[in-house]
């Protein structure tokens, strides 16, 4: 197909990036799928395969690690060519109590949702404006907008990243690269399998994969999702602090 | 991150229901996110009751797909693809793998579910644990005879692959099983080839009976046949309706279906389905100028009409409804259909949705595969009480008497004598069952009451 894309997925064992590559998968596009576990990546790249995609690899290694992430990038470049989308969707929910107390967890919850993603988010937009063109979707968190008891070490990492990828789209404004940064709110995923679901607060992978896809084809930079979120964290950022801190949330 | 394969967890879910919503209830529900997953999700789901029970899409209408009190085995987290070779047709994917995303993967290149049944929205394991028919039937029988193997997980013997030639006796038992054999883990397939995403399609109505058996003889060469019946019409009226018929146009465009589509957004009161309301549609349906009608349509809506409302279910109210479903042989049929249609006339309960249609003699290699030789026909009645079970349970003496059968994966309610004179057989299924797996729907047609013999 003369518009097939290159697509690079860090963090591709995600369920909301896997869902999202099925579109592109069908689409016939070409993937690179980068996770941490070659076991897990193969299922995916055989199921993108048969459902359609030119051409799927993957590349097994630690995103969350910090050493060397230029020299990984430029590796995941050469192997997939230039990609026309980058989706940065790897992360990992914290445990508030377990950061009070354990200093290295609160360490790799930090480093993990913020510091290595930031630079793979930078590193991914220096690539996009060499090559002049191309969407970088970065996929945060409603739990950044303000923070709270219950989370605000997982909160305060993805709220850095949702100001670095606001900072990176106020860089490109004007120009054909694009950054969009997406907030689910919670997503029945296995990362959240422990918890109790129902209720319409909760949404699922394959709706996010639709608002995402949606969300580049309009070249938006900030989207919630489902898109009822954006009233909710509205209220919740604008809350008096008196109301605030006696909320349990 | 999804954790180590040991750490599924299981959810109680109170509120699990079929498609007809009379049949609710809890559940210890655990998801595998893969095939290798199974059987921790089964020890898992079985752990506080001895017994569990895979669950698609929850299309089927009555207690078949759930185990009330027991655990349930979700398949739509096994979604995968495993190989489709588009030169060929063959497709193989895992169990909770719909038919609603085959579809859109298949149609660009040129294939299509072999047999569809009326929603897009099953799983791959449900159209085979159910042996799912379609319009097609009279021309390439069952869902099943199209499956060249699959997967199975039992709680007794493990991982096994089971085709015509290896383990052939579960391969048929398995087939319109129920899912009662095992967990089905993946399924492979044998796609038609079409030459375009759009239909040719006829519709004309016919004003009795008689006239319905005709056209079924005449349109035989046609691919796709199925007639809409107006339940309340009766006296020389009695059996009118429009008949359809279509087949795969030769070329256009290989579009496949959107996505999408409203959903009901609450439930509204049962009072809205009733004999004046459905009068009215099937005055009006039946008059509509489409009730003649030439010309192209997409698959979507030609085989799925009722999936453009996500949750059509929910229009019945409350109380949900039955669905009912017969076969009866061909000898005498005319006037069994009509002694059918006669009580549903004086019983004055209305059916929004009756479907009429012969089925063809293509054997299933399904052992309780419900289609047989012989017209079909489909109803659906909102649920009011004893009233509408009353006239289902007079139904089912007609077709009993007339040596046919009830179709479970629609069935909630039926007598275990009606069963068991429909599916003489069951017992051949019962001694393939998985000692773990048992549905509601089993112990009450069975009378068996599992907690199964075996470790628990």
């Amino acid at each position: 197909m003369s518009d097939s894309k290159r697509i690079l997925v860090l963090g591709a064992t995600s369920a909301i990036a896997e869902h999202w590559a099925r579109g592109r998968a069908e689409a016939g596009d070409s993937l690179l799928l980068v996770g941490r576990s070659k076991d897990k990546l193969d299922p995916i790249a055989t199921d993108l395969t048969a459902r359609g995609a030119k051409s799927v690899d993957v590349f097994v290694t630690d995103l969350a690690e910090l050493e060397d992430q230029d020299g990984r990038f430029a590796k995941m470049v050469e192997m997939l060519g230039g990609p026309d989308i980058v989706l940065l969707a790897y992360g990992e929910l914290g445990d508030q109590a377990r950061s009070q107390t354990d200093a290295a967890f609160l360490r790799r919850v930090l480093v993990n949702n913020f510091t290595s993603a930031a630079i793979w988010a930078e590193l991914a937009a220096g690539e996009l404006e060499r090559r002049g063109r191309g969407s970088l979707v970065v996929l945060s968190s409603v739990a950044g907008d303000r923070g709270r008891r219950i989370g605000y070490s997982y909160g305060a990492a993805k709220g850095g990243l949702t100001r670095y990828a606001e900072g990176l789209a106020h860089r490109f404004a004007g120009s054909n690269v694009h950054v969009l940064c997406v907030k689910p709110g919670p997503v029945d995923t296995p990362m959240t399998a422990h918890m109790e679901k129902g209720g319409p607060l909760w949404s699922t992978p394959g709706k996010v994969a639709v608002d995402i896809e949606a969300a580049i084809a309009k070249r938006r930079v900030v989207i919630y999702t489902p898109w009822f979120w954006w009233g909710i964290m509205m209220i919740i950022r604008h809350l008096p602090r008196i109301i605030f801190n006696k909320m349990n949330i | 991150m999804s954790g180590p394969a040991t750490d599924i967890p299981v959810i109680a879910d109170d509120a699990v229901e079929s498609w007809g919503r009379v049949h609710r209830g809890r559940h210890q529900v655990a998801i595998p996110r893969s095939p290798e997953q199974i059987p921790v999700a089964v020890s898992a789901s079985s752990a506080l009751s001895g017994s569990t029970l895979a669950f698609g899409l929850g299309r089927a209408y009555g207690d078949s797909p759930l185990n009330l009190g027991g655990g349930l085995v979700k398949t739509t987290g096994m979604d995968r693809f495993l190989a489709f070779d588009r030169a060929t047709g063959l497709l193989r994917a895992e169990a909770g793998v719909s038919l609603d995303a085959l579809l859109r993967v298949a149609v660009p290149s040129g294939w299509f579910v072999p047999v569809t049944p009326g929603s897009k929205f099953v799983t791959l394991a449900g159209a085979v644990a159910n042996d799912v028919h379609g319009k097609n039937h009279h021309g390439v029988g069952c869902f099943g005879r199209h499956v060249r193997q699959f997967g199975l997980w039992r709680s007794d013997r493990g991982a096994l692959v089971c085709g015509p030639e290896e383990n052939p006796d579960l391969f048929a038992a398995t087939i319109g099983g129920l899912g009662l054999t095992g967990i089905i883990q993946w399924v492979e397939v044998q796609l038609a080839p079409i030459g375009s995403a759009e239909m040719d399609v006829e519709t004309e109505r016919f004003d009795s009976l008689a006239d319905f058996f005709a056209l079924s003889e005449e349109d035989a060469e046609w691919p796709y046949t199925v007639a809409w019946v107006d339940t309340l019409a009766s006296g020389e009226n009695l059996g009118r309706g429009v008949f359809s018929r279509g087949r795969h146009a030769a070329d256009g465009a290989r579009r496949p279906h959107k996505p999408g589509g409203p959903r009901v957004p609450v439930t509204p009161p049962g009072f809205l389905l009733n004999r004046w309301t459905v009068g009215a549609f099937n005055q009006l349906y039946y008059r509509k100028p489409g009730s003649s009608f030439r010309g192209r349509q997409h698959y979507d809506p030609f085989f799925y009409p009722l999936d453009r409302i996500r949750n059509w279910n929910r229009l019945y109210g409350p109380h949900g409804f039955y669905q009912w479903q017969c076969v009866v042989p061909p000898e005498d049929a005319r006037t069994v259909i009509a002694e059918l249609l006669g009580r549903i006339v004086l019983s004055g309960e209305a059916s929004f949705l009756a479907v009429l249609k012969t089925f063809g003699d293509i054997a299933s290699p399904g052992l309780l595969s419900f289609p047989m030789a012989g017209p079909t026909l489909a109803l659906d009645f909102p649920n009011r009480g004893l009233r509408t079970l009353a006239l289902l349970d007079a139904l089912d003496r007609v077709v009993v008497e007339a040596g046919g059968r009830i179709y479970p994966a629609k069935d909630g309610r039926m007598a275990s004598a009606t069963f068991q004179s429909g599916f003489s057989n069951w017992r051949e299924l019962e001694a393939l069952r998985d000692p773990l797996l048992i549905s509601s729907f089993w112990r009450r047609v069975t009378g068996i009451d599992s907690a199964p013999s075996g470790e628990a």
